[in-house]
């Protein structure tokens, strides 16, 4: 669904949250209550079988056999061959929920596109291959995409990668399963993890869960608990895909005030209309003398 | 404990997650911090082969603390049993128990028997050939016991030789300081794991123990098991909900495979493989086995029914229903006696199916020259694994150990359909049968392990069945009718499942092992599948959804025997039949309708009150009381003291791995006395205590790979999860050994050396043994030299090591050296291991 | 070093946070040549006007040859060159590639129309109508990559956003100027040397600025690696062209020369603004050090079941 004229719709927010409210406007009578994740890391065993799940459905291929010894994550990163990625931390940290003074915890976290509210890839995408399905979904169609790397340039989470080597030239990310969710199914990773740390349903109930978990953990004593892209009002607008992590954002290698590119628009516009009148004044200015 | 359940039984682990979001305490006594202890209340590092040390402490701390639950004791475990006056323990002789034979090294065990009459073991004979504890630990212990009561009890648990008395001054020494020096945590941490398991158990808490292999790959793997029943049984923990033992088995269908008896010393349904100079015919056999007391009375009608469903027709009461054509063993022929018996070239032939035993065996490189001395070798499975393969990719190639030319085996490889492309069904860690459905026909020569076995037994057949030699009556009388179906005749996996239940006089299948005959009217081929196939229905493909029927899920799938979900149920109710408690409420006596109701099918007959008391000549089951609940046991209590059954003796002790670089703090007595060593040049031995091999290292698996790697390292998606072998180390050791994280380590036994890449990680803890620091080392064993991401095998580095029960191998302890630095190539890599100091004397 | 991440953890094992763009160096290319093909026409336009019509052609060739060869780079560089047309599919003013798209389809459409009614001598009217349109196109056509190359969220690039289009436009009227002064003989190429004077002075103040509002942790890109092995090369370039423009263009030599010079400095400008952009996107800490200094929304704790909450204190660690 792309457009000709102006920019393309992002999902409206809604009184009540991030949840669209209406549907977008594009979609009409066929708009879905959107749909999205809420990774819950406290409960991650860093199986991954997330990982294979959405190779396997999605025929992704491998991605390169390197050990890395970073922990147990030999995957590295999310791109175009990874939509899901296990991160492993190892720290010397209390872990409020152990008894004694074990000062030692291991961080496990399921890493996915997050299909921000603002979505920086969808905005810049000048062949409108990428676009926002009526479940709120951004999603890239391959039949599309030429391949110019744009999205990468305006991903704030490096998410986007490029299929090159032997591979098809097109960007390629997380569908979110599109294609199971147009059939009543969930996404293949939310299926295949055995915790529930990857949960999907629609994102105002998902939202609701996250806070009362993140509330029952503080509570419990895991004081940095917290949830990240939960809310609307930060720089992507919350995301579809959210998590509940258990330290900063970058320990994880998330940026910790992510902002859609978008945002700054008008001052970039701006800017260019500006130095664009500066050329044409200077060029002007050149012919003051004639022409010897 | 033993068991890093978060990594390999991940979909498993959702239900202690389930638990811990509830409220449960989930504790990990482990070597090493795993994904299993990132996710527990607790992590308790130990040294890798110490947790009978560890167990023990916690038997002496309910014991001290009197933390016991008084009442299940009593009644329902054997502690008020008075014990031959005979009996000495390993207190006494300094680590062994009476009936020692240092020629043999093995035990007489008839003064652990019970005072007052012999517990025969009904596997009591042994062989001179060395047939050790081959038929026990697998029927009826509890031997012949008249009307099911020891002769001598004293129900106040005082006297000096009663087993609870016994219990107590067998671990008095196991004191937390103790248990701290021969473990390496430290005081507070055991303290706080025996501390949370009593206080969370009676009559309104219980706790659950699980473990895996991390508990029974010792030379004492199975006394292993038995502390933890000890404590179980202590705290009042057996047979109720949320309590239990569990093991998780390290396959999808391994225990499917030991119910149905893969194991060379047991007939389907754990009856005793006849041994053929002691069961010379089918009533020695009989006379030897039997249990009169407890279901195991019943034997008979277990073993002719099982006779009438190998040979049919052909087996008639005049003829001991074809006992004779059951093979008979005549001594060891387990797994690595049967790898040595190759090299000696008593074993000619061997057929491989969905195993690896060149990367999953201890010694695998003896394996390997094994596999090597064969004539002919027939190998089943997905893909050419490195058993099939070894001719031309075995590490003793390069080291001009074998030379290809030289190999004379002839090796056939039959390629194995997978699980999808066949029906059948998975016996899983909770005895439950779940039925799988073909899903697709297998491609090109594929074909399910039923499939090659019928048809060659049907080839076979056809081709003696002109035979006039009577030695081919047993193949050519068998029953080997099933419907075939399908492009590649696939035998119908539903009809054998309904030979498996068993079948009645009236020609329908059976519904219990209860109505199985000794008289040859009842067909069954393992009496425990009993009642899977009852009404004509296949239960073990029953997939009604867990949220449509009770918490117990009956309906889902079937579990042996009898579709009981938690064994010994009668347990949960106290000896009067009323439940412990409210809310641990499971099974009990409904005394109006006179029967045991409750949430799952009762382990008890059915209209037995509590009350009753059976009569003098009581036999099988009948001559179980009504309030003793492990109605598989002679007595019907629950075994703190083991008076028959096992090898290396009836309470469980700390013994070192057989190799370790510490003596034992507790005794002189350094190992089991009875492990099973083997004294040959394939498989020298650390020396004792040998300085030239610090450190304690174990194997263990990684969530990303399967086994032996068949099944992983072929599969990019598996293979790109993790594709190097790799060795953990702790910072502190890779400072002392000078070893890089991200370089090379290589690892030394007197057996090999191999090469990992080097993970330093701070999960791994150095510990405090015995007043001295010690480091372990950590290696997975999946790699071989096939597949996608190839590698050294773990395995390579351990000896034969047995525990002389089960005879399963030691392969989570041993001593090893660690360099920094790839391992030689060629003829050097020998000469790097030759340097290390090794012994060929099975030691003591 | 350990398996442990690093805990200063200001970073995933020192990984980066974002992606480093796929672009190859035929994107810098497209840049140079782009802009060269705008100011180009613009100079051209202001030749027709001014009835210079040595430097209208030569102009007008420069143009040409940008507009020609600046899709080719662009075309080269996409993963599926042959989709190129796809970018047609849509307007999205989000999207300064997809704006751009259409700038310099419209710029390559009307330059060449204008150098082939030159060429083969036809059609003053129209060519005079394509002068100016591509005259009027050309700044947009000399901005909107500096627009598509801020939007984005390599930290080098997008907090250098007010500062880049200048940055382009001037580096684009350098380059234009020059390759002027290189084809137009010197008693017509006054205004291409005063455009090359301007643009020159201008690129060099307008890249200092922008390195310094970069600040020290971003900036710093521009004295490292190969951002800072371009940057320099084009300081020092466009500083010699510049200078050598102003004293010994007037001469035939001296003109070539300093053209050279300009170009050469206005190409290692784009290069080493292309590479600063790698080079910021693969530290983790350009991304992570001044979002966390920003502060926000994204992390957020409920402090109640239904609040929207609050954001977690300062790092415990």
């Amino acid at each position: 669904m792309s457009h000709v004229w102006g920019q393309t719709p992002d999902v409206s927010v809604g009184a009540a949250g991030m949840k669209l409210a209406d549907g977008v406007e594009t979609y009409g009578p066929e708009a879905q209550p959107r749909l999205g994740f809420f990774t819950d890391t406290s409960v991650c065993i860093g199986c991954k079988a997330c990982e294979v799940a959405c190779k396997e459905w999605n025929l992704v291929p491998e991605d390169g056999l390197t050990w890395t010894g970073q922990s147990y994550d030999n995957t590295g990163e999310l791109n175009a061959n990874t939509w899901r990625h296990v991160a492993f931390i190892e720290q010397q940290a209390p872990d409020p929920l152990k008894h004694g003074k074990q000062d030692f915890r291991w961080l496990m976290e399921s890493d996915v596109c997050k299909h921000c509210t603002h979505a920086g890839c969808l905005d810049v995408c000048p062949t409108g291959a990428i676009f926002r399905t009526e479940f709120g979904t951004v999603v890239i169609q391959d039949d599309v995409c030429n391949g110019c790397g744009y999205c990468v340039t305006a991903c704030p989470f490096g998410v986007i990668g490029k299929r090159e080597l032997g591979g098809d030239g097109g960007m390629h990310k997380c569908t979110l399963c599109y294609d199971r969710l147009q059939d009543g199914m969930e996404p293949a990773c939310a299926k295949a993890c055995p915790t529930d740390s990857i949960q999907f349903g629609p994102l105002d109930e998902l939202i609701e869960r996250a806070r009362e978990r993140c509330g029952d953990l503080v509570e419990a004593g895991v004081s940095e608990a917290r949830l990240y892209l939960a809310d609307e009002n930060d720089g992507i607008g919350g995301a579809g895909a959210f998590f509940l992590l258990l330290d900063e954002p970058e320990v994880y290698g998330l940026p910790p005030e992510p902002v859609a590119p978008t945002k700054h628009l008008g001052t970039i516009w701006g800017a260019a209309a500006v130095a664009a009148g500066a050329l044409a004044i200077g060029v002007a200015a050149a012919f003051v003398g004639g022409a010897e | 404990m033993g068991s890093n359940m978060a990594e390999n039984h991940p979909v498993g682990f959702q239900w202690v997650m389930e638990a811990r979001l509830k409220g449960a305490t989930v504790m990990h006594v482990d070597p090493r911090f795993t994904r299993t202890s990132a996710m527990a209340n607790l992590h308790v590092p130990i040294r890798a082969g110490t947790d009978i040390a560890f167990l023990g402490g916690i038997v002496n701390y309910i014991l001290e603390h009197e933390r016991w639950f008084d009442e299940y004791v009593k009644h329902y475990t054997n502690a008020p049993v008075i014990i031959d006056e005979r009996f000495r323990d390993t207190e006494d002789l300094d680590g062994f128990f009476s009936g020692f034979d240092p020629q043999t090294r093995i035990y007489d065990t008839s003064t652990w028997h019970y005072a007052g009459m012999p517990v025969q073991e009904t596997a009591g004979e042994r062989s001179k050939g060395g047939t050790k504890g081959e038929q026990s630990g697998h029927g009826a212990q509890g031997g012949h016991l008249s009307h099911g009561e020891p002769p001598e009890e004293d129900p106040t648990l005082q006297h000096p030789r009663c087993v609870f008395q016994l219990l107590k001054k067998h671990y008095r020494r196991y004191t937390p300081e103790l248990v701290s020096q021969i473990c390496g945590c430290t005081r507070e941490q055991f303290l706080e794991v025996a501390e949370t398991l009593c206080a969370n158990s009676g009559r309104e808490r219980t706790s659950s123990i699980v473990y895996s292999v991390g508990w029974t790959q010792h030379t004492v793997g199975v006394q292993y098991i038995r502390t933890a029943a000890i404590i179980q049984l202590l705290l009042g923990n057996i047979g109720r909900p949320g309590g239990g033992i569990m093991a998780l088995r390290g396959h999808a269908s391994i225990q499917g495979s030991t119910d149905l008896a893969t194991l060379y010393n047991i007939l389907p349904g754990y009856l005793p493989m006849p041994h053929a100079e002691q069961d010379t015919d089918l009533a020695a056999y009989l006379e030897n086995h039997s249990g009169s007391t407890g279901w195991w009375g019943h034997f008979d009608a277990y073993v002719i029914s099982q006779l009438k469903s190998f040979w049919g027709e052909a087996a008639t009461e005049e003829n001991d229903f074809c006992f004779d054509y059951v093979p008979k063993i005549d001594g060891d022929h387990s797994t690595y006696q049967c790898a040595m018996d190759m090299i000696d070239r008593k074993v000619k032939g061997f057929f491989l199916m969905g195993e690896n035993p060149a990367v999953g065996s201890a010694n695998s490189r003896l394996q390997r020259l094994a596999l090597a001395s064969l004539d002919w070798l027939v190998v089943r499975d997905f893909v050419e694994i490195e058993s099939a393969s070894f001719w031309k990719d075995a590490p003793e190639l390069q080291t001009g150990e074998l030379k290809t030319e030289e190999i004379g085996t002839e090796v056939f490889f039959l390629p194995a359909a997978t699980h999808v492309e066949k029906d059948g069904c998975f016996t899983n860690t909770q005895r439950l049968v779940q039925w799988h459905f073909k899903a697709v026909e297998p491609e090109g020569d594929c074909r399910s392990d039923l499939w090659f076995v019928y048809h060659l037994g049907r080839k076979i057949r056809e081709k003696l069945a002109a035979s006039g030699d009577p030695r081919d009556r047993p193949i050519l009388d068998l029953t080997w009718q099933y419907a075939t179906s399908g492009p590649t005749e696939e035998p119908s996996a539903d009809q054998v499942l309904r030979e498996i239940n068993g079948i009645g006089p009236d020609g329908r299948a059976l519904g219990t092992y209860a109505d199985l005959k000794p008289d040859g009217s009842t067909s069954c081929g393992c009496w425990i599948y009993c009642g899977i196939y009852a009404d004509e229905e296949n239960k073990a493909a029953r997939k009604e959804p867990g949220g449509e029927q009770s918490w117990v899920a009956p309906k889902w799938a079937w579990a042996w025997p009898l579709n009981r979900r938690i064994l010994y149920n009668r347990a949960s109710a106290d000896s009067k039949g009323k439940p412990w408690s409210e809310r641990k409420k499971y099974v009990w006596w409904d005394g109006r309708k006179k029967k045991w109701v409750g949430e799952d099918v009762p382990d008890f007959q059915e209209d037995k009150p509590p009350t009753f008391v059976p009569g003098d000549e009581a036999k099988a089951e009948d001559a179980i009381a009504g309030d003793h609940p492990f109605i598989l046991q002679a007595d019907g209590r629950g075994w703190l003291f083991a008076a028959a059954g096992l090898m290396d003796g009836p309470l469980p002790t700390h013994y070192e791995p057989h190799e370790s670089p510490f003596d034992n703090l507790l005794y002189s007595q350094r190992a089991n006395p009875t492990r099973q060593l083997a004294s040959r040049r394939e498989n020298p031995y650390n020396p004792a205590a040998s300085d030239a091999y610090p450190y304690v290292f174990s194997t263990y698996r990684l969530t990303e790979h399967h086994t032996a790697g068949g099944m992983s390292r072929t599969v990019p998606y598996l293979s790109e999860l993790q594709p190097e072998l790799f060795c953990e180390v702790s910072p502190e050791l890779a400072r002392e050994r000078g070893l890089e994280h991200g370089g090379w380590a290589t690892i030394v036994t007197s057996r090999t050396a191999i090469e990992a890449r080097v993970l330093v990680t701070e999960r791994i803890k150095p510990i405090v043994v015995d007043g001295r620091t010690l480091h372990q080392v950590g290696v997975p064993y999946h790699w071989g030299s096939r597949g996608l991401t190839t590698g050294d095998s773990g395995n390579d580095l351990f000896p034969i090591a047995l525990d002389p029960n089960v005879h399963i191998q030691e392969v989570k302890a041993a001593s090893c050296d660690i360099r920094p630095g790839r391992r030689p190539r060629g003829k050097a890599l020998r000469e790097l291991v030759e340097s290390y100091p090794s012994t060929l004397e099975a030691s003591a | 070093m350990t398996a442990t991440s690093p805990t200063d953890a200001l970073s995933y094992y020192g990984r980066p946070i974002i992606k480093e763009p796929v672009w190859q160096p035929d994107i810098p290319l497209y840049l140079f040549t782009g802009g060269l093909a705008g100011a180009s026409d613009l100079l051209a336009l202001g030749a027709q006007f001014s009835g210079n019509r040595r430097l209208r052609t030569s102009a007008l060739a420069a143009a040409t040859f940008g507009t020609t060869i600046s899709p080719y780079f662009l075309i080269k560089d996409l993963g599926r060159p042959l989709r190129f047309l796809n970018m047609l599919r849509v307007v999205k003013v989000t999207s300064p590639m997809s704006v751009g798209t259409w700038i310099f389809s419209a710029e390559s459409a009307t330059t060449g129309i204008a150098a082939g009614c030159q060429l083969f001598g036809v059609m003053p009217r129209v060519r005079a109508t394509a002068h100016v349109l591509a005259g009027l196109i050309g700044p947009a056509q000399a901005t909107y990559t500096a627009a598509l190359i801020a939007q984005s969220v390599v930290p080098a690039w997008h907090e250098a956003r007010r500062e880049l289009p200048v940055l382009f436009a001037s580096s684009a009227a350098a380059s234009a100027g020059g390759a002027a002064a290189i084809l137009t003989p010197v008693e017509h190429a006054a205004p291409a040397r005063r455009l090359g004077i301007i643009g020159g002075v201008a690129e060099l103040a307008a890249s200092k600025l922008m390195e310094k509002r970069l600040g020290k942790l971003v900036g710093s890109v521009y004295h490292e690696e190969e951002a800072g092995t371009y940057s320099r090369l084009a300081t020092a370039s466009t500083l010699a062209g510049t200078a050598l423009m102003a004293f010994a263009g007037r001469r035939r030599v001296g003109a070539v020369a300093a053209g050279a010079l300009l170009l050469t400095g206005s190409l290692c400008e784009r290069f080493a603004v292309y590479h600063a952009g790698k080079q910021s996107a693969r530290d983790p800490r350009h991304t992570s050090i001044p979002q966390k200094e920003r502060g926000g929304r994204a992390v957020t704790q409920p402090s109640s079941r239904t609040g929207n909450g609050s954001s977690p204190s300062a790092s415990t660690r």
